[in-house]
């Protein structure tokens, strides 16, 4: 049956014949697809590294990239000292990510130039729904216990609930990790489908916590767990652990991903956080899921980056496009 | 295209590396070019140039001197002039003088990269991230090397003046491939680059002059076939090594033929790409892009037959054509360009017309939507499904950005599809279960196997083939050996060294038939009948004649059975079914060796006896006897010890260096000292699991038939050693023209090494060619040089990494 669907959805060119429109309704939970994963580190990591060699984008192909990057951009801040007053400054930089002087230097005025999303804790959502009004930028929460994921179930389910009561359409998870480890899929699956389930029409993101699961092969079949159970997005990390998001594992993650796709239909999003820091790692990762997957995961539905610090150094080297001259951080409206 | 619009459509849009500082110095030196030769630029005395051309744009870039006969000699003197100062100078100052040369390369590694590139239709990546560096990394190994030969290779001295022959598609990595060890062991070159490729050659020269080489240590000279070819014939050099075609190789292999210079090829390939079902399939997928749209497929070792098991073939089918899709080629200074242009429009050709053939064949022919630029000279990546091994495109070598795919069953059958070509260059094999990759290595006739990666290369790590893919080996310990020979060699040459007593000429028709024979008390001795040890048996020759054999003062001492080429296949054949031996464990096969050695030992009068008889000196048979039970505990001792290595290559993988037997070695051995010389050939091959055809002693065969009895004794497994005698040069001629031997030494001073190593050309068999050996003499009769040449070196990659 499984590989039926497979053969019928890779019959042309590898890319799938019929990719439905809707959200991932998520797939019975099936052991096979999570046992037949082979990840040969080795290939991956040289895959990883040469990506970045073999393509490669200059000038106006640049600026046009990085202005695409800050429309993926999940403007994030999770700091233990966020107040209100910070997370309304942040809200101000997703609505005018770029000095519209530049934009318009660089004949980008009339581009819709602003943020995927705004990432919060549960205590700012409130805040960061009402500093978006009428802008259209969703807010994400990271729920669920983030970052351990630790706290009681029910207290998890009912924080998704309660984000999502304060407005946030988008609800960042992260799952158990001990369940990866110990390689109890029924259970990561059973949890996940519990957070997609308490989402309602909230987006789901599974973060994997990538830095902790140890192995690539791990990742991956939590990865696949994760689709199955209903992700919207899958995500590398919280931010939070002493490794997060890497190329290699993004690899991983995304050809996992168009495994699910040609075995299913349903197409899922990819979200790459903490470490993405500079606007060459941000073209990095572009490059990657322009190779691996095409145009259509370079758009907000299907690919996210999670960062802080990204959007400060884009400014900077779409200013230098603009002008010629190396700029400086503080020309920039910080956040 | 504005920004607003490249927003939408997230083009790549151009990267050009910038070519001005190439042509700059292309027109500083108007685009013209002589000889470098003894550290001066040459004009070639014919006045004769042709045109270098961008196979990107169809653009002239330069013209190349085409060097005559009259060139070359120059060059060559250049090379034998500069030969004594650059051995004088020590280890040292030549380990100085390549670190300069490393240091230089990196220094002018851009320059380097955007002139390969437009010299050669490579992508700038490739010569940007992975030509020029490994040549640096290969100079830097060699200074190393050059620092500690005097200990590490004691004993050796340099080869001499070495002409190199190199090809188009690496044209700096072969330049410091056959330059960085030749300079390291105290050798002075002659190179010459391929004609469509010679401008990085000609600013390396230049580099040679920027650091200082003495003069004449290294010469360039540029042109097409015959100046190789006068390289090739010039009496005065030593060596030639060259890289290329296995046709061209075939035509070098023969012309150098009995002329005494040291030979190493690296010929052409069809190798395999095996991918078991339980591979990481999206990894392969950047595996086949690595191997054969890697330099246009324009690579030796190009997995260029993908192998892959039947129940996963239609996903990776799927799998590669979607991938191909997203592959671009085009201007191949592009940053973003992954396959350049062909090198010329002739190999353009020969693969618009092996894939046209292919189709015809009834090959499924698959290309991207997309199509190539056509302002220069572009191919398509190409998969060929629908192959069976009797296709054209599934057996010769493309050369080009076409794979051609099998499927099959099980891993014995992998390994007999893998194995089915004349090539053995380097093989790949894709699997998660380490069992079974480690199980395939072995299996696979190829000189470089690659675990879960491929075309991946190394300074440390060894580079040669097995088969028709040449001989000799590059980079690593294994590959300085190409550039050395034993010191002793020096000191006594050839043809001076002494010979044992010979009996006399055992031909029939020479034979003074004798009514002496032997015997006791008036009774007749009992006949003894030599025949034939053929299969751990004795047989009758095929023809039924008999060879008598007399002694030094016309006795006759006994007769032989008179070998013919049904004999010799007869004895390939056993060989080759004692392949067991091969896969015995080492220890068996020392044991085996002291049991000969015992056994020999306990009949050491006999076989004294019957050597006296042969030659006349009572006191020096039993010194041969006792010589050759030595000679047998030597080789049992080393049979456990020939150890591989693990290469300390620069990423997260183990390069083992294992050593294997060369497979079925015909052996020629030396008239003087018969049986002493006979266990010198023989044991050091068969102590590292090879099976011999041996040709004994002509004038004193006896010794040899004599151990028939001895090898039943000792366990020696039936077919491991066979022994044929009777009329050598015939034998020789035989077993050099015979394409399933895979060696043939030839021991007798002859003079008829000339014709084995002429035939040996139909299947590049390895030669070895020794006149006139002291075999009692350990440094010239037995050690590591014998076990080299009864060895191949298989590099093995096997990256890990959870």
């Amino acid at each position: 049956m499984a590989n039926m669907q497979r053969n019928t959805a890779l019959e042309r060119g590898g890319r799938p014949l019929r990719l439905h429109a809707d959200r991932n309704p998520g797939f019975p939970l099936e052991l096979d697809w999570v046992r037949d994963i082979r990840i040969n580190r080795s290939a991956v990591e040289r895959r990883a590294e040469t990506i970045a060699k073999r393509r490669t984008v200059k000038k106006q192909w640049q600026a046009a990239w990085l202005l695409r990057a800050i429309t993926l951009m999940d403007l994030t801040t999770l700091q233990g000292d966020d107040t209100e007053g910070t997370v309304r400054r942040l809200c101000a930089k997703a609505r005018n990510p770029v000095r519209a002087d530049l934009l318009e230097s660089i004949g980008a005025a009339d581009l819709p130039i602003r943020v995927a999303a705004v990432c919060v804790y549960h205590s700012f959502v409130a805040t960061a729904v009402g500093a978006l009004r009428g802008t259209g930028i969703p807010v994400a929460a990271v729920s669920a216990g983030f970052p351990a994921g630790l706290s009681p179930f029910d207290q998890r389910v009912a924080e998704i609930h309660a984000s999502v009561a304060a407005g946030a359409r988008e609800i960042d998870i992260v799952v158990t990790r001990s369940h990866v480890l110990n390689g109890d899929w029924e259970a990561l699956y059973d949890e996940v489908r519990a957070f997609r389930e308490a989402c309602g029409d909230a987006h789901l993101k599974a973060i994997l916590a990538v830095g902790e699961l140890g192995t690539l092969r791990n990742v991956a079949r939590a990865s696949m767990v994760a689709m199955m159970a209903g992700a919207d997005f899958i995500k590398t990390s919280t931010g939070k652990e002493s490794v997060n998001a890497t190329l290699p594992v993004s690899l991983v993650m995304v050809r996992t991903l168009r495994d699910y796709m040609e075995r299913t239909g349903h197409a899922v999003g990819f979200k790459p956080a903490g470490g993405v820091r500079t606007a060459k790692q941000a073209l990095d990762w572009m490059l990657l899921m322009k190779e691996e997957l095409g145009n259509e995961w370079l758009t907000p539905e299907r690919f996210r980056f999670g960062a802080s610090s990204l959007l400060g150094d884009i400014e900077r080297q779409i200013e230098h496009f603009a002008t010629g001259r190396y700029s400086a951080q503080h020309r920039h409206p910080m956040a | 295209m504005n920004v607003a619009e490249i927003f939408e459509t997230l083009e790549y849009g151009p990267a050009p590396e910038s070519p001005a500082a190439a042509n700059a110095w292309l027109d500083a030196h108007d685009r013209r070019f002589g000889l470098f030769i003894g550290g001066e630029w040459r004009e070639p005395s014919s006045g004769e140039y042709f045109d270098s051309v961008n196979p990107a744009n169809r653009r002239t870039l330069a013209a190349i001197a085409q060097a005559d006969a009259g060139d070359v000699d120059r060059a060559v003197k250049a090379a034998r002039a500069a030969l004594a100062p650059w051995r004088a100078l020590g280890a040292h100052g030549r380990a100085r003088y390549l670190y300069a040369i490393a240091r230089h390369m990196q220094k002018h590694a851009r320059m380097f990269a955007v002139l390969e590139t437009m010299d050669n239709g490579k992508p700038i990546r490739e010569s940007r991230d992975i030509d020029i560096p490994l040549v640096a990394r290969h100079f830097y190994h060699h200074a190393g090397w050059a620092q500690i030969a005097g200990r590490e290779l004691e004993g050796y001295e340099p080869v001499g003046v070495v002409g190199q022959i190199i090809p188009w598609n690496f044209p700096m990595l072969m330049l410091a491939w056959k330059i960085a060890p030749a300079l390291a062991m105290g050798n002075t070159v002659v190179l010459k680059p391929a004609e469509y490729t010679s401008l990085t050659a000609l600013r390396f020269a230049e580099l040679c002059a920027e650091v200082g080489l003495p003069a004449g240590v290294v010469n360039i000279i540029t042109g097409d076939g015959r100046t190789g070819e006068a390289l090739v014939k010039h009496d005065d050099v030593d060596k030639i090594a060259f890289t290329g075609s296995t046709d061209v190789g075939r035509i070098i292999r023969v012309a150098t033929a009995g002329s005494g210079k040291k030979l190493s090829l690296e010929l052409g390939g069809k190798s395999p790409f095996i991918v078991f079902e339980d591979a990481d399939l999206d990894s392969v997928v950047e595996g086949v892009v690595d191997a054969i749209w890697f330099n246009q497929g324009q690579v030796c070792c190009a997995g260029s037959r993908i192998l892959v098991q039947e129940g996963i073939a239609d996903r990776l089918v799927a799998k590669l054509r979607a991938r191909m899709e997203t592959l671009r080629v085009g201007d191949p200074l592009d940053k973003g360009i992954d396959i350049g242009a062909i090198v010329a429009p002739v190999q353009l050709e020969q693969i618009e017309r092996l894939v046209e053939q292919g189709r015809e064949e009834g090959a499924t022919i698959w290309q991207p939507s997309w199509s190539c630029p056509e302002d220069g000279y572009f191919y398509p990546p190409t998969l060929c499904t629908e192959v069976s091994p009797a296709a054209t495109i599934a057996q010769v070598e493309i050369f080009g950005p076409v794979v051609v795919l099998m499927t099959f069953r099980t891993p014995g059958e992998a390994v007999a599809l893998a194995n089915n070509t004349r090539y053995g260059l380097a093989a790949s094999v894709w699997t998660e279960n380490v069992n079974l990759a480690l199980d395939i290595a072995p299996k696979v006739k190829a000189g470089t196997i690659w675990i879960n990666c491929t075309n991946v290369f190394d300074a440390a790590s060894g580079f040669g083939g097995y088969r028709e893919s040449g001989f000799g080996r590059e980079g690593g310990r294994e590959g300085l050996f190409e550039y050395v020979k034993p010191s002793w060699e020096s000191h006594e040459p050839a043809g001076t060294r002494r010979r044992g007593k010979s009996a006399r000429a055992g031909a029939a028709a020479d034979a003074k038939r004798s009514t002496k024979r032997g015997g006791t008390d008036g009774m007749p001795a009992i006949d003894r009948t030599a025949k034939l040890y053929i299969g751990g048996k004795q047989a009758r020759p095929d023809q039924g004649y008999s060879t008598p054999v007399t002694s030094a003062d016309g006795v006759f001492v006994g007769e032989v059975g008179e070998g013919n080429r049904k004999d010799v296949r007869n004895a390939v054949e056993a060989a080759h079914k004692a392949e067991g031996w091969a896969r015995a464990t080492a220890h068996n096969r020392a044991q085996v060796l002291f049991y000969l050695a015992e056994n020999l030992a306990a009949r050491a009068d006999e076989f004294a006896d019957r050597i006296a008889a042969m030659t006349g000196d009572r006191k020096a048979a039993a010194a041969e006897v006792d010589a050759s039970v030595q000679r047998l505990f030597t080789y049992a001792a080393w049979a456990d010890k020939w150890d591989g290595a693990v290469h300390r290559t620069p990423f997260r993988n183990v390069t083992l260096a294992m050593h294997e037997p060369v497979g079925v070695i015909g052996v020629i051995c030396p008239d003087e000292q018969p049986l002493l010389g006979f266990i010198s050939a023989v044991a050091p091959a068969i102590a590292l699991g090879n099976r011999v055809v041996a040709v004994p002693s002509v004038t004193a065969p006896l010794a040899a038939t004599d151990l028939y009895q001895v090898l039943d004794t000792s366990d020696v497994p039936g077919g491991v050693v066979n022994i044929i005698t009777g009329p050598r040069t015939d034998l020789a001629n035989v077993l050099a023209s015979h394409d399933d031997i895979d060696g043939l030494w030839y021991f007798a001073h002859d003079g008829g090494g000339a014709e084995v190593e002429r035939l040996s050309a139909g299947n590049m068999k390895r030669t070895w060619i020794v006149a006139g050996r002291d075999w009692a003499d350990p440094l010239q009769g037995e050690g590591e040089e014998y076990l080299r040449h009864a060895s191949e070196v298989k590099n093995i990659w096997v990256p890990y990494g959870e």
